[in-house]
């Protein structure tokens, strides 16, 4: 049972700031760092696998700093999101190396049991070089396991994998956090987390955006307010109509056209729009969402 | 030091396509004493100097040290694949040093190796000169690699300011401004294989030659320094 801790951990490059005073606790279970293309997320993980110092604030493993310290590395099994430019290797050679860095006592049966659990053992004699990208992935994962490390920290793990080794991937991951493992994956992908971890924690441009269940993180998600754009036969009176609406909290007549509707409550909003337009005698030619984005998402998510 | 650090910097060099790079140049230089003996018809006594000190010393030896030492430390903290070797309980001190220890062995044995070999070609009746030159070279060699280490991780284009050091400053500007032979890693191999065969003098120079080992040591001192320094300071930069 381990417990990674990160107390107002800063990091800046220059005057570019990567990560914002980020507090944050990661304890046994599986949790998804959620956060969009550039938000840090790599940064983070670089911290709390002790390959960034960090500009301010500290990050603990147990207690521990892990900044400068190699023997936390016999608690943690990091999958970076680098591939491994050991293509000259087999996948069994690459594994072994690793299980006889971590000086272990029969490093060829920590190798087997390793590639057993990725389901690797039998292309393991192949070279890493003609492996397909769901392949290295697992190779990789092999090689972070291989010590039977508390804590399991991997970058963007399901990029590039195909939904088949993706799914297993998932399976693998949800038991090793079943087995009471700290389980820590970024990804940019809101579904991947979803279907995994229990416990998210969403980092967008660099800040701690929100923490928690996962539940409570989607309900924020959805229930956000949105904005649609509505093209109909009469906009000015949809406009009218729709302002008396309760799910609606605001319109603005666009200048090329159109009726730009802010929606508080989703659902009530798609039930009541066909119901008053049909009432008004008003056409309605196109309902838009207008920032379905995952960052306007994340965005609603920051001023939250 | 490590042995699986060890194996797997020289399963890097040698596994990859271009490990036929790495013995080019031996090659080259062993071929090229070769094809003196036989052009000369074995009157090679003013070979000696130009093919073994003069192109062996000075542009081989160096060549295959920058080659090997880059690629042995090189590309892995380029592409940040290192934090595979990394992430375990190992000193990063360690990791240089078992790494730095294959760059060493490995330009002795094909850099001076190569040496000893054109020079027992070109002057059979003379081993004990082809030693000397080994000798020397063995030295220069690893106070090559050391010198390499330091300016790749000043630079980050080591292998171009590796070979500036080797073509202009050693080449070029060395032999018009004597002082500059006290930072001259190939005038160091020159002063110790000069002083450890009579025959070799003339090559030898005029530096002190406690200075040339002196200097050679403090190199290989100064170059596992910073390897592992600049090891246990690697940061695993994100994209943005």
């Amino acid at each position: 049972m381990s417990v990674l801790e990160l107390a107002n951990t800063s990091r800046w490059y220059g005057n570019v700031v990567a990560v914002n005073d980020v507090s944050m606790r990661i304890g046994p279970g599986v949790t998804g760092l959620l956060g969009p293309n550039g938000a840090g997320k790599t940064t983070l993980i670089a911290m709390m696998s002790g390959f960034l110092a960090p500009s301010a604030g500290t990050v603990t493993l147990d207690g521990d700093p892990v900044w400068a310290n190699v023997s936390i590395y016999r608690s943690i099994g990091l999958v970076p999101e680098r591939e491994a430019s050991f293509g000259y290797l087999s996948g069994r050679q690459f594994v072994r190396a690793n299980a006889e860095l971590h000086k272990l006592s029969a490093p060829g049966a920590a190798t087997d049991r390793a590639l057993d659990i990725v389901e690797m053992a039998e292309p393991a004699d192949r070279l890493i070089s003609t492996y397909s990208k769901g392949m290295r992935q697992r190779i990789k994962l092999a090689a972070a396991l291989v010590h039977d490390p508390s804590v399991l920290l991997l970058d963007e793990p399901f990029n590039g994998v195909d939904p088949r080794q993706r799914m297993h991937l998932m399976e693998l991951l949800t038991r090793m956090g079943g087995e009471g493992r700290t389980v820590l994956f970024s990804s940019h992908i809101l579904e991947e987390v979803e279907q995994i971890a229990r416990h998210i924690e969403v980092v967008v441009s660099g800040r701690h955006a929100a923490s928690g269940d996962f539940g409570a993180i989607r309900r924020l998600m959805t229930d956000r307010p949105n904005v649609y754009l509505v093209r109909s036969s009469d906009d000015r009176r949809l406009a009218t109509v729709l302002m008396g609406a309760d799910s609606v909290s605001g319109v603005q007549l666009e200048p090329r056209g159109g009726v730009q509707v802010q929606v508080t409550d989703f659902g009530a909003f798609a039930l009541a729009i066909p119901r008053l337009a049909q009432e008004h005698r008003i056409s309605l030619r196109e309902v838009t969402p207008t920032d379905e984005s995952l960052e306007s998402v994340f965005a609603y998510l920051v001023s939250a | 030091m490590n042995a699986t650090i060890s194996r797997l910097a020289l399963q890097s060099l040698f596994g990859q396509k271009r490990w036929w790079v790495l013995i080019a140049l031996p090659l080259l230089q062993i071929g090229l004493a070769v094809l003196v003996r036989v052009l000369s018809g074995g009157e090679t006594g003013g070979a000696f100097e130009p093919v073994l000190v003069v192109f062996g010393l000075g542009l081989v030896l160096p060549l295959v040290a920058l080659l090997v030492t880059t690629g042995v430390l090189g590309p892995e903290i380029d592409d940040g694949s290192i934090v595979y070797l990394l992430s375990k309980p190992i000193s990063r001190y360690v990791v240089a040093l078992s790494k730095l220890l294959v760059a060493v062995v490995v330009t002795v044995v094909l850099g001076a190796g190569s040496l000893v070999v054109a020079g027992l070609i070109l002057e059979p009746s003379e081993p004990g000169q082809a030693l000397a030159v080994g000798i020397g070279a063995a030295v220069a060699g690893t106070a090559y690699c050391a010198a390499f280490v330091m300016l790749s991780a000043i630079s980050r284009h080591g292998m171009v300011v590796g070979l500036i050091y080797v073509l202009v400053f050693e080449g070029l500007l060395a032999s018009w401004l004597a002082g500059l032979r006290y930072l001259s890693v190939s005038a160091f191999g020159r002063r110790i294989a000069g002083s450890l065969d009579s025959a070799l003098e003339p090559i030898a120079g005029n530096l002190p030659l406690g200075y040339a080992w002196i200097a050679s040591l403090v190199v290989l001192a100064a170059g596992c320094y910073v390897a592992g320094r600049r090891l246990s300071r690697f940061q695993l930069r994100g994209d943005e």
